[in-house]
């Protein structure tokens, strides 16, 4: 276990260290401490290793992350894991506005809540919030699931392409061509595998969720639509 | 029937057959007319302006024998590999899905051959452009298509895409008749559908959230990467000003004239201002901040001529890039193709339909038989030749200036044929000293 820390040895020292990881250390294990709020911790890591963070960071924790598994030890700020490629990224609290946005691939668990904008525009990455989400959740969302195991804020999936929303408590509002949708065996058996990758088969069953996609009548411009724009 | 003179009919200027046209299209359609391009309107513009040029009391260099240098430093404020390119004449951002592949590699080829740099556009890095781009400018845009780690690291610079001029504070729309396989892919969308470009961004709001933005971008790609801001012509004094305090390398500044791939024509004909109106409140802002040179200022949107780069770089611009020139290089809007223009109802020069995907050039389309038409090492070549014309104009313009490089042109060079242009400009209008709003009438 390697361990950092950030307010002694800064942000520059730390990124580099791990983007140097690649192909040139045996080092799997990071740790790293008094992350005190900082942004950009963790960005761009391209290597299958695992970073603990002891305590909550600021903006873009995990950014762009790669293979990596990243576990923040705390809440995170905005735009955790935006634009994740692969690997899993682990919050234990809280995570504030644009939660894994416009992610392509992997895995971001969120034991807490997650703010507004959770998955804005996501390309493909997984989400799995234990709490509550705010308004705007997966606006824009193009593909990939966020599972909520709490209730969602106003105008969820607006302008929703064709991610795939469930969601266990109550859904304030459905944003502009966001349906709910029949629940079909394949989508209990992927919610049960995200439940479980997410660390909340333990928490919520499949059945006890609603699903939530596109109505797919925004996708060709239609003049007769332009009171839902 | 009466001997005095008949009235003769006369046209409304306010209804006038354009504006009645446009009036019964949307009466027939109940729609707003979308379209590529820039600002058609006629506008204050570098038209306007004029060099003096050298006499007793400033002397020439040599049009054929003295050096007149043509290159720039882009990034040199933060980023460790700042951009160096022979021409201050650079190829702006232009999606691959807006052009077609064929297209995006005669932009590399021409681009490279003349020693400048080319930028992505809202559709993500194609091989074709990074293999043929010697520099390559890697567009972060609001909708995030194709974004990876990977093309950031591979890119030479990183453009944060704020506006365009075409579209100040608007998104864009990429109608599905051009989301071939390949685009859809690209874009992690499904085949054939209408594609929402947003106008903001999913992750930032604000300067403040942008310079953390930038700093996340620049540890990504640990500090290698010049880093642009590019802003439409809204408020260039503040925006420009805001971008420098974000942490950005280089601002590029974008006029109305500036093209887009599709857009409300009711957009680009009223919002953002004339390129000629910025350039000043930009190049202010910079040196207020004694920025000035420190952050290089790019500035587009109607660039022709070398005569126009030049009065661009006199009023204190680094660099300067070109989009629909470049495209009209390239064969856009030929003549040689008017039988075809005819059949999709319009006329060489005024083809602006691009979004439609059915450009018989091939260059804004996405169908291979129509892009297969475009020969794009033709292509490049077409576009180095009129690289190397406008910097050779460029260059002939400085020389008879007295300045021995691009960057040393000033507005002391420049008078004003306009009113408007003068106040715009700040130069003052020709044979006097006088500068709308600033005195010396």
């Amino acid at each position: 276990m390697q361990t950092f820390d950030l307010e002694a040895q800064g942000l520059r020292a730390l990124n580099s260290a791990l983007h140097n990881v690649k192909g040139q250390s045996n080092e799997t294990a990071w740790e790293v401490v008094n992350p005190k709020g900082s942004h950009a911790i963790a960005v761009g890591v391209d290597a299958p290793v695992d970073i603990t963070v002891r305590g909550s960071t600021g903006y873009y924790c995990a950014g762009m992350n790669k293979q990596a598994t990243i576990r923040v030890k705390g809440s995170a700020g905005p735009g955790v894991a935006e634009n994740m490629m692969s690997g899993t990224v682990i919050i234990d609290g809280d995570a504030s506005q644009y939660a894994g946005a416009t992610g392509r691939g992997g895995l971001l668990v969120i034991k807490g809540n997650a703010s507004s904008r959770c998955g804005i525009s996501m390309k493909g990455i997984n989400i799995v919030v234990h709490g509550n989400i705010g308004h705007m959740s997966a606006f824009m969302a193009q593909s990939g699931n966020l599972v909520v195991l709490g209730d969602a804020g106003e105008a969820l999936g607006d302008s929703l392409y064709e991610a795939g929303l469930f969601v266990r408590g109550s859904v304030k509002s459905l944003g502009a061509d966001c349906i709910e949708k029949e629940m079909r065996p394949e989508h209990i058996a992927l919610l049960a595998d995200l439940l479980k990758q997410g660390e909340a088969d333990h928490l919520a069953k499949p059945s006890e969720f609603k699903r939530y996609g596109s109505a797919r009548k925004l996708y060709t411009f239609n003049i007769d639509n332009a009171s839902s724009y | 029937m009466s001997d005095f003179p008949h009235t003769p009919p006369k046209q409304s200027w306010t209804f006038s057959n354009d504006v009645n046209a446009e009036i019964r299209r949307a009466a027939a359609t109940g729609i707003y007319d979308i379209r590529g391009g820039g600002s058609k309107r006629r506008l204050p513009h570098f038209d306007d302006l004029l060099f003096l040029g050298a006499s007793i009391s400033r002397y020439p260099l040599e049009g054929y024998r003295e050096k007149c240098a043509t290159d720039v430093w882009l990034g040199t404020r933060f980023a460790k590999k700042p951009i160096h390119l022979d021409i201050p004449i650079t190829i702006a951002g232009m999606s691959f899905g807006a052009l077609s592949g064929p297209a995006k590699e005669a932009l590399g080829r021409g681009a490279s051959a003349a020693g400048t740099s080319t930028t992505t556009g809202d559709g993500g890095m194609t091989e074709e452009e990074r293999g043929h781009s010697k520099s390559l400018v890697y567009q972060y845009l609001p909708s995030r298509y194709g974004m990876n780690p990977d093309d950031l690291r591979r890119a030479d610079a990183i453009e944060v895409v704020v506006g365009q001029g075409a579209k100040p504070g608007g998104g864009g729309m990429l109608l599905g008749q051009k989301i071939s396989d390949r685009v859809a892919m690209m874009r992690n969308l499904p085949k054939g559908i209408d594609q929402r470009s947003a106008c903001r961004h999913p992750d930032w709001t604000g300067p403040d959230d942008l310079e953390i933005k930038i700093l996340e971008i620049r540890e990504i790609t640990d500090w290698e990467k010049p880093i642009y801001i590019k802003i439409g012509g809204a408020r260039p004094y503040y925006d420009t000003a805001l971008a420098v305090k974000a942490g950005a390398d280089v601002v590029v500044l974008d006029g109305m004239q500036g093209g887009t791939a599709a857009t409300q024509d009711v957009f680009i004909e009223n919002v953002g201002m004339p390129i000629l109106a910025c350039i000043p409140q930009a190049v202010k802002a910079l040196q207020d901040l004694g920025m000035h040179r420190k952050v290089q200022l790019i500035v587009s949107g109607g660039i022709r001529t070398g005569a126009d780069v030049a009065k661009a770089m006199a009023l204190g611009a680094d660099a300067v890039a070109i989009g629909t020139a470049a495209l009209v290089a390239l064969g856009d809007n030929d003549p040689a193709l008017e039988s075809e223009y005819r059949k999709l109802g319009t006329t060489a020069g005024a083809y602006d339909d691009w979004h439609e995907g059915k450009d018989p050039a091939g260059i804004t389309t996405q169908d291979p038989e129509l892009y297969g038409r475009f020969d794009p090492i033709l292509g490049g070549r077409r576009l180095k030749n009129y690289l190397k014309v406008m910097t050779l104009e460029a260059q002939t313009i400085a020389r008879a200036c007295g300045k021995n490089h691009l960057h040393n042109l000033e507005p002391e060079d420049l008078c004003s044929l306009t009113l408007e242009a003068a106040a715009m400009a700040g130069v003052p209008v020709a044979g006097t000293n006088w500068i709308p709003g600033r005195g010396g009438f």
